[in-house]
């Protein structure tokens, strides 16, 4: 399972990369969302997870964007949710079920990604 | 029971200015009232207090006129009849002058013919003589014999030398009878002239006393000097002086005021009577003359009054309609005017919740991260294996993580107000958002909070800011009621007790000081406060009544003093909406 994890606190997505290496997930990460839409040509993901709140462009943007190189892709959104209008935004995107809040548990992470894995996620 | 919340005590400290302005134009109503009163009252009463004094002045200036005139005609007409009688006196006299030559009337005994002739034609003649140029009398008939006697020092003799003629001051005669005397001058054909001089009883009193003036009146003659010619009822009798100030001497009647020692008000006509020292005053009592007019204002007064009562009870039933509309709109329009200000400091509040949430939500996922490596690395490296403090230590930093991501999303929670349609929401977890801020409140005074919500109730309908703004304003208000060791009981159950609609009712229950029935009955009233003198405003319930209105519920408020306050809100439920 390769998985990319973008959001601007690099710190928190190179921490949650290693911890994720260490559940034998393979997980690769950007600060940016253009780093990311470069990453995606190198490489094919299974799943993307992205912050909702960036400061080039928010989470939904950038799905639109990855959908777009990468059709296959999946998505899994983390948030601060600092707003109601994002709340229900995401939840209308994604489903409740794919939609984290800031701080995320690993193991309820992990399972996610499972859930996503099978599921097919919401494409 | 207090009847605040807190906020609203918080937002009367913020809000300064505009509510103490409000405020203060609540005061004033009764000087508004007042005002309006006094302004309208003036402009209905003044011209008819106008009217009536210029009515009341013009009425006694008309019939001051006419008690003039008529003491004017009085005057005119008894001074005829003295003017009458002397003349014919006089006329007398000369018919005797011109009758008999001057020799016949020296002649003694052929003038005291004529004495009687004219005692018996005209009565009151006392005695007659003849006076010559020089002011000797050089004949007399009459009882003094007086023969002889010369006048030419005397002032009727220099008078009539001067006039023709002379009517003398009245004096005291013969047997002490008032008498005057009648002086004539006559030119004989060879221009030698020589004066005539009669006594004659005094019978003016008798004229003038059938004049006289009904009531109060009085009417005498009086000379220059201010001596009575003629006994008076006011003055006193005849030959006394009177203290009378006389108009000059004019061949006119004049009439004038005046006010005697003992305060009463006269209206005195005079009139000089030509040839003779005699000044006529015809003397008439206003207070006689003006009773039928003071008769008359009494009942203009009388009348004035109850028009006037009449006015000022209109008049002041009408403005204090007017205010009392007045007041009403204010306090509602302040209520509503409060309403959105605390709305709007509600939704501001939720604003800054939310994003202080947001923010701290970023580190503290860094947090949980690094301290989740920290375990991993603990978990996956033997070495770190030996530490059991650091997993220890890693697990209480993760368990305070979460403890703080409880308290960011349930201020994100609270912060979620801008949703304007209802939407069901599950009251258990509004309440939960609520208490969240009132648990350090209720341990610090020892507040033990029983809650009974049981999870299969249905779900509400209603806004989820105003739910936490009416149960906040509930709840606060209960922990203001129980200073210490107290017990706040909510339960909550499906009814359709009231409406026969399907309704969650909510009882909050405290054991706080309670209410009094009679404040109970204000107690949703906006601006109704026990609490005024340490700033609150009165509004927290009325606010909170309002929104439980807004979301179409209902609210009810049961209280015994010292034993505490149940508040039931009923909140709408829909089975419908139930997902």
């Amino acid at each position: 399972m390769q998985i990319l994890l973008v959001d601007d606190e690099k710190e928190l997505v190179s921490t949650l990369a290693e911890r994720l290496g260490y559940r034998g997930i393979d997980a690769h990460w950007a600060v940016t969302p253009n780093d990311a839409i470069a990453m995606l040509s190198n490489q094919s993901y299974d799943i993307a997870v992205l912050d909702v709140q960036m400061p080039e462009m928010n989470g939904f943007e950038l799905k639109e964007k990855m959908e777009a190189i990468c059709p296959e892709l999946k998505f899994i959104f983390m948030t601060g949710h600092g707003s109601e209008e994002c709340y229900y935004e995401g939840c209308s995107q994604t489903g409740e079920a794919f939609y984290l809040v800031k701080p995320v548990e690993i193991d309820s992470l992990i399972e996610k990604l499972n859930q996503v894995m099978l599921d097919g996620g919401i494409c | 029971m207090a009847q605040e919340t807190k906020n609203t005590e918080k937002k009367a400290e913020g809000t300064g200015p505009s509510t103490k302005l409000l405020i203060g134009e609540f005061l004033n109503y009764k000087r508004i009232w007042l005002l309006s009163f006094v302004l309208t009252a003036a402009f209905a009463i003044i011209p008819v207090i106008f009217f009536a004094v210029l009515d009341y002045n013009l009425t006694r200036q008309a019939l001051e006129n006419d008690a003039e005139a008529r003491a004017a005609r009085l005057a005119s007409n008894t001074w005829r009849s003295i003017s009458f009688f002397l003349d014919e006196r006089k006329n007398a006299l000369s018919y005797v002058v011109r009758s008999n030559s001057l020799a016949q009337l020296e002649d003694t005994q052929q003038l005291t013919k004529t004495l009687n002739f004219l005692h018996q034609s005209f009565g009151g003649f006392t005695d007659i003589g003849i006076i010559d140029a020089t002011g000797v009398q050089s004949a007399y008939a009459g009882p003094h014999g007086l023969a002889g006697k010369n006048y030419k020092d005397q002032q009727w003799f220099k008078d009539t030398m001067d006039h023709g003629i002379s009517v003398s001051d009245v004096f005291l005669g013969f047997r002490n009878v008032p008498h005057i005397s009648i002086a004539l001058r006559h030119t004989a054909p060879d221009n030698s002239y020589f004066i005539i001089r009669a006594t004659i009883e005094h019978q003016l009193p008798k004229i003038i006393s059938e004049v006289k003036t009904s009531g109060n009146g009085d009417a005498f003659l009086i000379n220059a000097r201010g001596v009575l010619q003629t006994p008076s009822h006011h003055f006193g009798n005849v030959l006394e002086k009177a203290n009378i100030a006389l108009p000059p001497a004019t061949d006119q009647t004049r009439t004038m005021s005046m006010t005697l020692e003992d305060g009463e008000d006269l209206i005195a006509a005079f009139r000089h009577i030509p040839d003779t020292p005699f000044i006529l005053v015809v003397l008439k009592s206003k207070q006689v003359i003006m009773s039928p007019w003071q008769d008359s204002q009494a009942t203009v007064i009388k009348y004035l009054g109850i028009s006037i009562s009449v006015v000022l009870l209109w008049i002041g039933a009408v403005t204090a309609y007017f205010v009392r509309r007045l007041k009403y709109l204010d306090l509602k329009r302040s209520k509503y005017f409060h309403m959105a200000e605390y709305e709007n400091k509600m939704a501001s509040i939720g604003r800054l919740a939310a994003g202080v949430a947001h923010e701290i939500n970023n580190p503290l996922a860094i947090i949980n991260e690094k301290a989740g490596l920290i375990k991993d690395l603990a978990h996956f490296k033997q070495e770190l294996k030996n530490e059991p403090r650091l997993l220890e230590t890693v697990d209480i930093i993760l368990a305070s993580v979460k403890r703080c991501s409880r308290i960011t999303r349930q201020l994100l929670s609270f912060g979620r107000q801008t949703q304007t349609t209802p939407v069901p929401l599950t009251l258990k977890s509004v309440l939960d958002e609520v208490l969240v801020f009132l648990v350090k409140e209720a341990q610090l005074k020892n507040i033990f909070v029983d809650i009974d919500v049981p999870d299969t109730l249905p779900h509400v309908v209603g806004n989820r800011g105003k739910l936490q703004q009416v149960l906040l304003n509930i709840v606060n208000n209960a922990f203001a009621a129980m200073p210490r060791d107290g017990r706040l009981s909510i339960s909550a159950q499906e009814t359709d007790e009231s409406t026969g609609k399907p309704f969650v009712r909510l009882d909050i229950s405290d054991s706080g000081c309670g209410i009094s029935p009679e404040n109970l009955k204000h107690i949703f009233e906006p601006f109704f406060s026990t609490k005024t003198n340490q700033g609150g405003t009165g509004l927290g319930l009325s606010i909170t009544y309002g929104l439980v209105q807004e979301i179409g519920g209902r609210i009810k408020v049961k209280s015994k003093v010292n034993e505490g306050t149940t508040f039931i809100v009923y909140l709408p439920t829909t089975t419908q909406k139930e997902e």
